[in-house]
């Protein structure tokens, strides 16, 4: 299969210079300050451009994007429930399909996206999901990830890192915090044996603009997960917002890749990295883990990635069997 | 002082009191999902179920919810979820297998105005009718309705005594008013709170059939590890529990388990009359609105009209003999709802025309003013004058 490395070959990137000056994602929004969620959500859209055909499930996104006179969408948009923006896509697509087959509409490449945030990508979601990436549909998942369910009050998902304060999680005599590890929701969607799959982060604009680029013009399905930084979830301060996305990456905590085809691509390789507690710092969610909590945590994203670099290494033998006769 | 019963003079929200309430009565499972306006019920619940040696767990949705505390419930600890609408519509299967599976479990749903996403901040009572109706089949279903903090906690372990004692998943209808607003709750010590538990078997496992009706219609419950030889299912089963695909099977079995509940309705029925002796009209009403009731009727009869409420505290089943037998007595009825209009269809079947009935309705999104039930009533007096 070699469906998305076929559909990228003459793939022209977004760069600096050539940045999109459309914005289906407007100002005047309603996010809290410092918000990288809608700021990741607007690179993506404007990665998009024109074509776009906007599926929103119910969170922060819908909730600060969608309400009058804050309409923020330039775009044809429809809000869903919680649990179906996968499934709603799944129709969008499928039934453009029909109408171009039968000659109703004419093809003019547009763009299906469903936008969803953490709680509604890996735990409410996550059977809608599965069942449209498995049945092929043309279109964009994309997982805002903001680490928890934030549009009620900052309650844990299955997205919510390890040890990381929620009001469902709260840390005390009988707990520490969320007790369970992050769910790897990028290496679900591989495992559908997706066309594209990618991670990426809001510190790298171009990067994430580029895999949304490149998830929508593949054909079949495409999965993108991004790091959404949430101040007042997370209790770090607005301006901190881009350095938790940054940081994230650089402790190898989300590493940023991508997997074409079944082959995974490291995207920003993090030769020296730092350490988690570097990470946690300036976020009071983690602030009550102690050393020891700290050290698991550090051996676990350690492990995380070294497995990843393995897949790396056994789903790119000829690059492996090139530098070795380098 | 028990952890798990926080006698004393509080000032807690709604939500906060169902989870006092739920803790009180035993509740020692809690499985659920965020969402506006019960969030805070779970909340609570992540908070003091360790303290008490208890399990909350937050699940990936509300199917999930609802399946898991019919599990907890099969395991042997008395077990809630909360929601509110559009996680009571995903909560709806399971709530029908409670149902056929006589699963003792409670529902709390903090409405909101609906349909689907509809005001997730703000006051509904549109689910009134899906709570009676939501799941398919053939069934009966308890439903209570707090109208202040305190019914909240009160109710509560009513709804957990009602459903370990008819084996039926009963209902909290509560509303976002009710859940939100922070008055003072009161809260006794435990030796004045009166819990009932499911009943077990006696009889030795060779004996015991698990689904043959016991008193008051409700079988025997053994949980899972207590030695019987359990088999639950979803299907129409006998009364070994057995799935049969007969007619026979699903007439016997729906018969008593619409039967446990209808039969019964002298311990199950619940209604405050105030003001009702002399009343010539009725302000049928229940959960906020029955608040905004109370302040109408007391209004009117400082104004020498003859008006009285009944504050339906159960909801499900609906006190037909009574309402029936009322209309015939009054000139008119009111049911004020935020909706438009469910509750009052039930005034209607069983008025039968024997008095007018009408309804004050509100779409969703803010109370019912005692003012307008006011004018309500001094409308149907000019109109039966």
């Amino acid at each position: 299969m070699n469906i998305a490395a076929k559909a990228l070959e003459n793939f022209e990137k977004i760069t600096a210079k050539k940045m999109p000056a459309i914005e289906p994602v407007s100002k005047g929004h309603r996010a809290c300050q410092g918000c990288g969620e809608v700021l990741a959500m607007r690179l993506a859209a404007k990665a998009v451009g024109e074509s776009l055909i906007a599926v929103s499930a119910t969170g922060c996104m819908e909730i600060i994007s969608s309400p009058y006179p804050q309409t923020a969408w330039e775009c044809p948009w429809i809000h869903v429930a919680f649990e179906n923006a996968a499934a709603v896509a799944s129709g969008v697509e499928a039934g453009r399909k029909a109408l171009i087959r039968k000659g109703r509409i004419k093809d003019d490449g547009a763009k299906v996206v469903a936008f969803a945030g953490d709680g509604g990508t890996a735990d409410i979601g996550l059977q809608a999901l599965s069942g449209a990436l498995e049945r092929g549909h043309d279109f964009t998942y994309i997982c805002l990830d903001n680490e928890a369910y934030m549009n009620t009050g900052i309650q844990r998902s299955s997205s919510t890192p390890y040890g990381a304060m929620t009001t469902t999680s709260p840390p005390g005599k009988k707990s520490k915090g969320q007790v369970t590890w992050k769910k790897n929701m990028p290496m679900i969607a591989a495992a559908h044996n997706v066309p594209y799959v990618a991670t990426a982060s809001p510190a790298w604009h171009l990067d994430l603009m580029n895999k949304v680029k490149k998830a929508v013009t593949v054909p079949g399905p495409a999965y993108v997960h991004i790091f959404a930084p949430c101040p007042t979830g997370w209790r770090c301060a607005p301006e901190a917002a881009l350095q938790t996305a940054r940081q994230v990456v650089e402790c190898r905590m989300f590493p940023l890749y991508e997997v074409i085809d079944g082959r995974f691509v490291l995207t920003k390789d993090i030769k020296k990295p730092i350490l988690v507690e570097e990470y946690f710092k300036a976020q009071r969610r983690f602030r009550h883990l102690g050393p020891e909590d700290i050290a698991y945590i550090q051996k676990r994203v350690d492990a995380d990635w070294e497995r990843l670099l393995a897949l790396v290494k056994a789903t790119n033998p000829d690059a492996a069997e090139e530098a070795k006769e380098g | 002082m028990s952890k798990a019963v926080l006698t004393g003079t509080h000032f807690m929200n709604g939500d906060e009191a169902c989870c006092e309430g739920a803790l009180a009565a035993g509740c020692r499972f809690f499985a659920g999902y965020p969402i506006t306006p019960a969030t805070e019920v779970a909340e609570c619940m992540s908070r003091r179920l360790p303290q008490v040696g208890g399990v909350f767990i937050q699940m990936e949705d509300e199917i999930a919810s609802m399946a898991a505390i019919l599990g907890g419930s099969w395991g042997g600890v008395k077990s809630m979820t909360s929601t509110s609408g559009p996680g009571f519509s995903l909560m709806m299967e399971n709530i029908g297998l409670g149902v056929c599976t006589e699963t003792p479990c409670v529902v709390c749903n903090v409405q909101r105005a609906g349909p689907s996403t509809g005001l997730p901040t703000l006051v509904g009572q549109g689910d009134m009718m899906q709570a009676r109706w939501g799941s398919h089949g053939v069934y009966e279903i308890i439903a209570v309705a707090p109208s202040s903090p305190q019914e909240m906690f009160d109710f509560t372990i009513k709804a957990f005594n009602l459903s370990e004692r008819f084996r039926v998943p009963v209902m909290i209808m509560a509303d976002e008013v009710v859940g939100h607003m922070n008055e003072r709750v009161v809260i006794p010590s435990p030796e004045a709170i009166h819990l009932v538990e499911r009943a077990k078997p006696s009889v030795p496992p060779e004996q015991y059939l698990p689904y043959q009706a016991g008193p008051e219609g409700v079988p025997f419950m053994a949980n899972y590890g207590d030695g019987y030889h359990m088999h639950v299912t979803g299907l129409t089963h006998d009364e070994r529990g057995y799935p049969v695909m007969e007619v026979w099977a699903q007439e016997q079995m729906t018969q008593r388990i619409v039967g446990k509940i209808k039969n019964n309705l002298e311990h199950i029925l619940d209604y405050d009359l105030v003001c009702m002796d002399d009343a010539e009209v009725a302000v049928v009403a229940y959960g906020i609105s029955a608040r905004s009731a109370r302040g109408a009727v007391l209004a009117a009869r400082e104004q020498g009209i003859k008006v009285g409420l009944v504050k339906l505290n159960v909801a499900w089943p609906f006190p037909e003999d009574f309402i029936r037998d009322l209309s015939g007595r009054v000139k008119a009825m009111i049911m004020p709802e935020i909706n438009l209009g469910q509750m009052v269809l039930e005034l209607e079947r069983l008025s039968q025309g024997r008095c007018p009935v009408s309804l004050v309705s509100h779409p969703g999104g803010g109370i019912i003013t005692p003012g307008r039930i006011l004018a309500a009533v001094r409308e149907s007096l000019k109109e039966a004058a």
